[in-house]
């Protein structure tokens, strides 16, 4: 599924922050290439 | 999605494959992570941003979805995820997304 991708984190202010799911897709080996928060209004 | 992250996007699928990426929201609703999934896949919906007919065709997965966070270390899921886990209704999110990846 997300084994061998490179991986974009798009986070959300009102949800989960982007640089809370790098954090946490890096910690399970994932390589992360771009994250970001935006604010879906 | 914002004009400039589309832009960001769109030159990392040039570099290295659209086929090579996943995309992870961390959006609170449906409704955010319908339009950002219809983004990365069939392209920019509001047909301004440098996505825009640009169909990359990426998966795109809900962080809290659970194919997601069960690779999540255990101590980084409690710490970072369990309070958005217990707040964020993940189910319609998992079915549209589900659904995104099925049309790809």
């Amino acid at each position: 599924m997300l084994k061998g991708k490179k991986v974009i984190a798009i986070g959300e202010r009102d949800g989960v922050p982007g640089p809370v799911i790098a954090e946490c897709l890096g910690g399970a080996g994932l390589e992360v290439i771009f994250q970001v928060t935006e604010c879906f209004v | 999605m914002n004009f400039e992250n589309q832009g960001i996007i769109k030159r990392l699928a040039d570099q290295y494959g659209p086929e090579n990426l996943a995309v992870v929201l961390g959006n609170g609703d449906a409704q955010g992570a319908e339009v950002f999934a219809e983004t990365v896949t069939q392209g920019d919906p509001t047909y301004a941003g440098p996505l825009a007919g640009v169909p990359l065709k990426i998966p795109v997965y809900h962080v809290l979805e659970d194919e997601v966070m069960a690779v999540v270390p255990e101590k980084l899921r409690e710490e970072r995820l369990q309070l958005s886990s217990l707040v964020i209704d993940v189910e319609p999110m998992r079915q549209v997304l589900q659904a995104s990846r099925e049309k790809l």
